[in-house]
Order: C-alpha cells, then sequence, then structure tokens
C-alpha cells in the first residue's frame, strides 16, 4: 500500500498564498511543462486507468499521459458485493496503480481536480494547473443525495451507507452487517435507472442473503425498487432467491425511498414509513463532478452525450467522456467503461496524428452476478455502432445464462481477474 | 551477453511488425481483453488466445457461433461478430507472442 503513494509523482508545493486560490490560474504554476503531445486523464476507474494503458501502449509511449485520481489504489465496484457476502475481503478487491507508472509510463498525480478549462485546455488541481491537448473525463457517478431527505454525504458515510462506490462505505455496510441481531432486518433501496451496474442491487440482495443465511438466518431482506420491476436478468434473479434464499428476500416495485431518519432508522416511500436495522439507501445518480467542470453535462442535467466513434463530447471539442457518465443505450458497468476506453484511446491516437479513427466501432459487455460464494449467471451483449441511429446498437445473439452455477461462479472470478489485469497490469 | 542479443534481436523484429500493425484487428482484439487478457495473454482460468492457430480460433469461434460448441458465455459473443471479423481477431491474436 505504502508503494502507491510512491506511485504518485510528488508535485511540489507552488506556494501556500497560490493554493489558497486555486481557481484562479494566473497565479497557479504549470505543473509537468507540455513539451510533446499530451493526453490529460481525469479519473482512474476502470475508464480512466484502461484508457491511460492502452493510449502508452498504441501510441508505442509517443503520447505523454498524465493521469489524475484522487485515491490512492484502485477499488474495484465488480465483486465489492461479495464482501458484503463474507467470500471475498477489502483487500481482494483493493489493488495498486503502480503498473500503469512503472511498465506503461503514464504518470499519475494523485489529486482532486479544481476546474477545467475547455477552450485554453487546462486542468486545474490545487497545486498549479496542466496543460493538456485532449481531454480525457472519466469521472464515474455522483450520488444526488438532496434527492433523499435527510440524506447526505456526511449521513451516508457514518450512517447509512449507500456503498455504491466501492472503499470505506462498503466496509461500513458489511460492519453494520456484522452488528445486526439475528431476526433484524436489512433494507435496501434502488433508485431509478439509468444507475450505475444495472444487476448490481439484485446481486447485493444475494449477498447479503448469503451471509443472514449462514450466519443471522431469521433475519430478512426488504428489497424498495423505485423501479416498476426488476431492471436486469429478471428470472435468473428469481430463481436464484426462491431456491437459494426461500422466504428471506421480499421485493417491492414501484418503491422510491424519498426520506430518511438516521435516528429511527426508518425510510419514507410514498406509501409507507419502513423501519429496519441496517439502512442501504442508493441515491439516484448522475456523471461525476468532473464532467460539469469541463461544461460537458448536457443531457438532463445528469449525463454526458458523445460522439460513440471517439467519445468526444458533444458539447466540448478535444475533450472525450467515457464510462458510467455517458449517455447511451449502454450498460453502465466496469466492462463497458474499460471497452469504451479503449475505443477512445484509438481514436485519440488517429486523431493527434491527423487520421480518421475507426468508423465502425464494436465493443462487448460480460456482467457476472455473483447469487452465493460460489454461483454466478451473467448477461452478455456485443454492441456495434450505428451510423444512422448515431447510436451503439445491441447486435444479434446476446442474452443472459441459462441458469446460476458454479461453473459460471469460476468465470466469474476469471473475469475479474483479467479485467483487472487488462485495466491495471 | 546472450540476454542482450535477445534483446537486440526482440527489438529488430517486432519494430517493422508494430508498424504493420492492422488496427482493426488490434480494436477487435481489444473487446476479448477483459476476459482473455491483454492481447490474450489470459492471467487465469480462460483461453489464453496469444500465439493461437489462426485456423483452430476461426473454427472455434464459428462452432460457438452456430451452436455447435455449447459454451455458458462464447455463443452470445460469437454470434455479435461478423466472420470477416472473426478472421481479423484470429490474425491478430496468432502474431501475438505467448507469454511475456
Amino acid at each position: 500500500m505504502t508503494c502507491d503513494r510512491r506511485a504518485f509523482l510528488k508535485i511540489a508545493a507552488g506556494g501556500t498564498l497560490l493554493t489558497a486560490f486555486p481557481n484562479i490560474a494566473f497565479a497557479a504554476p504549470e505543473l509537468l511543462k507540455k513539451k510533446g503531445p499530451r493526453v490529460v486523464i481525469v479519473g482512474a476507474g476502470f475508464g480512466g486507468a484502461t484508457c491511460a494503458k492502452y493510449l502508452r501502449l498504441w501510441s508505442d509511449k509517443k503520447i505523454e499521459v498524465i493521469l489524475v485520481e484522487r485515491s490512492p489504489t484502485f477499488i474495484s465496484c465488480p465483486m465489492s458485493n461479495t464482501v458484503l457476502g463474507g467470500s471475498r475481503s477489502m483487500q481482494d478487491i483493493t489493488h495498486s496503480y503502480q503498473a500503469l507508472g512503472k511498465k506503461y509510463g503514464a504518470k499519475l498525480i494523485r489529486g482532486e481536480v479544481l476546474a477545467i478549462d475547455p477552450i485554453k485546455h487546462t486542468v486545474n488541481l490545487a497545486k498549479g494547473y496542466l496543460k493538456y491537448d485532449r481531454l480525457v473525463v472519466a469521472p464515474g457517478i455522483d450520488l444526488l443525495y438532496d434527492q433523499v431527505e435527510g440524506l447526505s454525504q456526511k449521513i451516508a458515510d457514518e450512517q447509512i451507507p449507500h456503498a455504491w462506490k466501492a472503499g470505506p462505505q462498503t466496509a461500513l455496510l458489511r460492519k453494520q452487517l456484522e452488528a445486526m441481531a439475528d431476526g433484524g432486518v436489512y433494507l435496501l433501496s434502488i433508485p431509478k435507472a439509468p444507475y450505475r451496474c444495472p444487476p448490481g442491487p439484485y446481486e447485493r440482495a444475494c449477498q447479503v442473503a448469503f451471509y443472514l443465511k449462514n450466519h443471522k438466518p431469521k433475519s430478512k431482506v426488504l428489497i424498495l425498487d423505485a423501479n416498476p420491476d426488476i431492471t436486469s436478468k429478471k428470472g435468473l434473479f428469481l430463481s436464484a432467491w426462491n431456491t437459494l434464499y426461500p422466504g428471506m428476500i421480499e421485493y417491492r416495485p414501484n418503491a422510491t425511498v424519498t426520506a430518511v431518519n438516521a435516528a429511527t432508522r426508518s425510510a419514507k416511500t410514498e406509501f409507507e414509513d419502513v423501519k429496519a436495522d441496517v439502512l442501504n439507501i442508493v441515491p439516484p445518480m448522475r456523471a461525476g463532478k468532473a464532467a460539469d467542470l469541463a461544461g460537458a453535462v448536457n443531457v438532463d442535467q445528469r449525463w454526458c452525450a458523445v460522439d460513440f466513434r471517439t467519445y468526444e463530447s458533444k458539447a466540448q471539442p478535444h475533450v472525450h467522456i467515457i464510462g458510467d457518465a455517458v449517455a447511451a443505450g449502454l450498460p453502465k458497468s466496469g466492462h463497458m467503461a474499460t471497452a469504451q476506453a479503449k475505443v477512445t484511446a484509438a481514436a485519440i491516437i488517429e486523431l493527434m496524428n491527423g487520421r480518421q479513427p475507426d468508423p465502425d466501432p464494436v465493443v462487448n459487455n460480460t456482467c457476472y452476478s455473483m447469487v452465493s460464494d460460489k454461483e454466478a449467471m451473467h448477461v452478455a451483449n456485443v454492441f456495434r455502432f450505428n451510423a444512422e441511429q448515431q447510436n451503439m446498437v445491441a447486435a444479434e445473439g446476446g442474452g443472459v445464462s441459462e441458469k446460476f452455477s458454479e461453473e459460471e461462479g469460476s468465470y466469474a472470478k476469471y473475469w475479474a481477474k483479467n479485467i483487472w489485469s487488462d485495466a491495471l497490469r | 551477453m546472450k540476454a542482450c542479443a535477445a534483446v537486440l534481436f526482440t527489438i529488430f523484429i517486432t519494430f517493422p511488425a508494430a508498424a504493420e500493425v492492422d488496427k482493426r484487428a488490434r480494436s477487435l482484439a481489444a473487446t476479448c481483453a477483459a476476459c482473455h487478457g491483454t492481447d490474450g495473454k489470459s492471467v487465469g482460468g480462460t483461453a489464453v488466445l496469444a500465439g493461437v492457430d489462426q485456423a483452430l480460433f476461426i473454427r472455434q469461434m464459428l462452432a460457438f457461433k452456430s451452436g455447435q460448441r455449447k459454451a455458458t458465455v462464447m455463443h452470445q459473443h460469437a454470434k455479435g461478430y461478423t466472420d470477416a471479423e472473426i478472421e481479423k481477431m484470429a490474425a491478430y491474436f496468432s502474431a501475438q507472442q505467448r507469454g511475456e
């Protein structure tokens, strides 16, 4: 873990007076003086990390890549539900950024982006600014706490975790489940689509039920879903709930949680007040803040429209948006973010060399859900660019598993191992 | 010394190869990497595609596509690609070094 800190470049302080006014660009120094072709990437999740690696790999290291990320390590959302189930630890889903620097020569800066000027092509951090030729913003999601009365970042961090970004809240939720008495109620609320990882909440219900079945069998999982029905792999999840956890999981559709009370541990919907021992409220979502800073949020004030051949923002030239922040008929998944990252890396290399990018990009997505410690199922699709619709369209043949199985549980684990490696090593 | 010679040799043979890379093939092959590893160099559990025999790769993919070879997920992916794209992937993977 301590090595990771060293993997990030240490940017010397530009003077305390200047950092007190981080948004005043003229006062801050240029960090890492730009000498040649350069791409700055904001956010090192699945999308940002993969884009950094492939830009270096496919440009034969001729394009300088600076990756800005606020977290010291990569914590994987995929497989984080198994931490709640108890079959993996936080350590198992935490990975180093080191190889991106050491093996591929990407420059990592640990820090928070404070401002982006898409006209001047600059990104401001606390200690100075970076110039870029092209900017990739891979901001992930932000949670809309203000849509649930009584909820805030602080309350989520300390009392009512969403745990929808793997990290300290995942550990907190696991701790709360461990502390819950047998016979308790775990409440999971799901926001209206689109949200990150469509099958994620239903997988989480399985993982929590897995833990409770083995340790607190009188307990219950209650799902309040703002959507009219299970949004992904419906038949498979119902089959998992009924056969593996009979009588444990109660599902209520069309139930939007509008308020919570941390003191009384209750949640309010249009129809009822529900008390629970562990509250896991997942608020509605939007593109992460860096997308706003880049001026790229232009769909429903939440998401970003892009050209799917390059992932260049429809609002800001030379700014590329990838991952969950993109408005598309594509699933918001880690796998999809890596796929978009590769299309973007290839396109940026062509554009920076004055050539046409691939006019017909193809991506795919495989999303496994672990329904116990050993069993899983998937949904898989190939998506192709449709020039007429200017959109990505599912190709023939995609679909879901016939049934959940241990065989697919093994494949899910291999998938995780390989995608972590493809993104980071 | 021997190691140095080997390194030099590798550099000389990979440079021209890198210049001729079929980028469309590379991008198509990269769509397999999440499960099969970067450039088909799987790090565990899934088939290593790097260095695969071209004809074998094409035969397997077409068998997945037709349903002749049973699979949990590969039949769904294979159907999403054209035969010409499968041939391009085969060419790319077969040209990759198996293992580092």
